[in-house]
């Protein structure tokens, strides 16, 4: 058995399930060139009319954070309350805020 | 910013409080090896078997009774390989390359459920294997749906969703029968016959000899034990197989004041000379698949030089 992987790079694919909904990762494809990882994500991931909208994407194109070793990545955001509406007490009476 | 480097205790206790609480874990998490190496075990296996599994009903698709059968038999095929596909790629989030999987797979290294070692024979089979062996499948996965591992679960959900399918088009094939002539009724009482004991079989050995069962159960890899699904299946399965007049092959049949029925054991000796290879297509399954992927080879090898072109 030959020891190169010959397997296709592998791709991520997002789902839109109807147009204006956010895409979401549905899971991953093998594929060699673009326009086979699109139609394998479609044969994939969408048999049951599942999207109206795809994107594959080279998973290693992704950026992303690894949860231990960058344990303060998302600290800045822990002390900043005032950017949630929450934080702001309003006068009673006030409408349409 | 100051980072200190956890220990590998800190991190076990981190990661069986997130378990406790019923967070997933996800694939750039830490982790501990013999729960990575649980998952790779039972996710690739998974997926070994919905591939493999498509070779039994492969075998009937240009013998369908009719257009429609064919139609319904082929999309359910389908599925099958991409469930096999939805699982390799969560499996491969452990870090090990679907090539790998597929290279263990032919080494004899990983399994694939040993129902697929049983021959499709007749029409009937077809009925059999999609309301028994993907009903099994099924009891499985919605437990599995609940896996402590993120990309596992979403791949069962999805799973999930597809497999109702599956069971119903096989129901329907026994019930079709059943409302037909006393040959077409006996071909589906013999189906049943064949299938009833191996589908039992699909939940694996009693929990007692089940070695990983425990460390699987409080990682919550696994959600309940073999013996827990198998019973679920069997209460909900014998109606089901009386409702259209078809008879359940144990003699020990009894139904229980509470619902639940009590049944004869599984003939262990048969179930453990199939899992180690002795079944009546062990070979015959393996040696289909590297025969079909030796013979793919050259598609890839052109494909990946067509790609390295393209970039």
């Amino acid at each position: 058995m030959s020891t190169t992987d010959t397997q296709g790079e592998l791709w991520e694919v997002f789902i839109q399930s109807k147009a204006g909904q956010p895409f979401k990762h549905a899971g991953a494809i093998h594929a060699y060139d673009r326009e086979m990882a699109i139609e394998n994500a479609r044969d994939t991931y969408t048999r049951r009319g599942e999207g109206t909208g795809l994107w594959v994407v080279k998973s290693k194109h992704i950026v992303s954070v690894q949860p231990n070793e960058e344990g303060y990545f998302f600290d800045p955001a822990n002390d900043k309350v005032y950017r949630h509406p929450t934080f702001y007490d309003m006068p009673e009476g006030v409408k349409n805020m | 910013m100051e980072t200190t480097k956890k220990s590998e205790k800190e991190l076990l206790l981190e990661f069986e409080e997130k378990i406790n609480g019923e967070q997933k874990i996800e694939p750039l998490d830490w982790m501990p090896e013999e729960y990575r190496q649980h998952l790779i075990r039972q996710i690739s296996q998974h997926a070994h078997s919905e591939v493999i599994g498509m070779q039994p009903e492969g075998n009937w698709i240009t013998r369908a009774p009719s257009l429609k059968s064919k139609k319904v038999l082929l999309a359910k095929i389908q599925d099958e390989g991409g469930h096999g596909l939805y699982l390799y790629s969560a499996a491969e989030t452990l870090g090990v390359t679907r090539d790998q999987f597929i290279q263990w797979l032919h080494e004899g290294k990983s399994k694939y459920a040993s129902v697929f070692n049983y021959a499709a024979l007749t029409w009937a089979d077809m009925g059999a294997i999609g309301w028994l062996v993907d009903g099994a499948a099924i009891t499985n996965q919605v437990s599995l749906q609940r896996t402590s591992y993120g990309p596992y679960s979403r791949a069962m959900v999805r799973i999930c969703k597809e497999e109702s399918f599956h069971q119903r088009q096989g129901y329907k094939i026994m019930q079709n029968m059943m409302e037909g002539t006393k040959d077409q009724q006996e071909m589906a009482q013999d189906a049943l016959n064949r299938w009833w004991w191996p589908a039992l079989m699909m939940f694996g050995p009693h929990d007692g000899d089940s070695p990983r069962t425990n460390l699987a159960m409080k990682w919550k890899i696994k959600r309940e034990t073999n013996d827990q699904l198998r019973e679920k299946f069997i209460n909900k399965t014998i109606p089901q197989a009386e409702l259209i007049g078809l008879k359940v092959p144990d003699s020990n049949l009894e139904l229980l004041t509470d619902g639940t029925y009590k049944h004869s054991d599984i003939n262990w000796d048969e179930f453990w000379q199939v899992v180690n290879g002795n079944g009546p297509c062990n070979q015959q399954r393996l040696a289909h698949h590297i025969k079909v992927h030796n013979d793919g080879a050259w598609v890839r090898e052109s494909a990946m030089l067509t790609s390295l072109i393209e970039e």
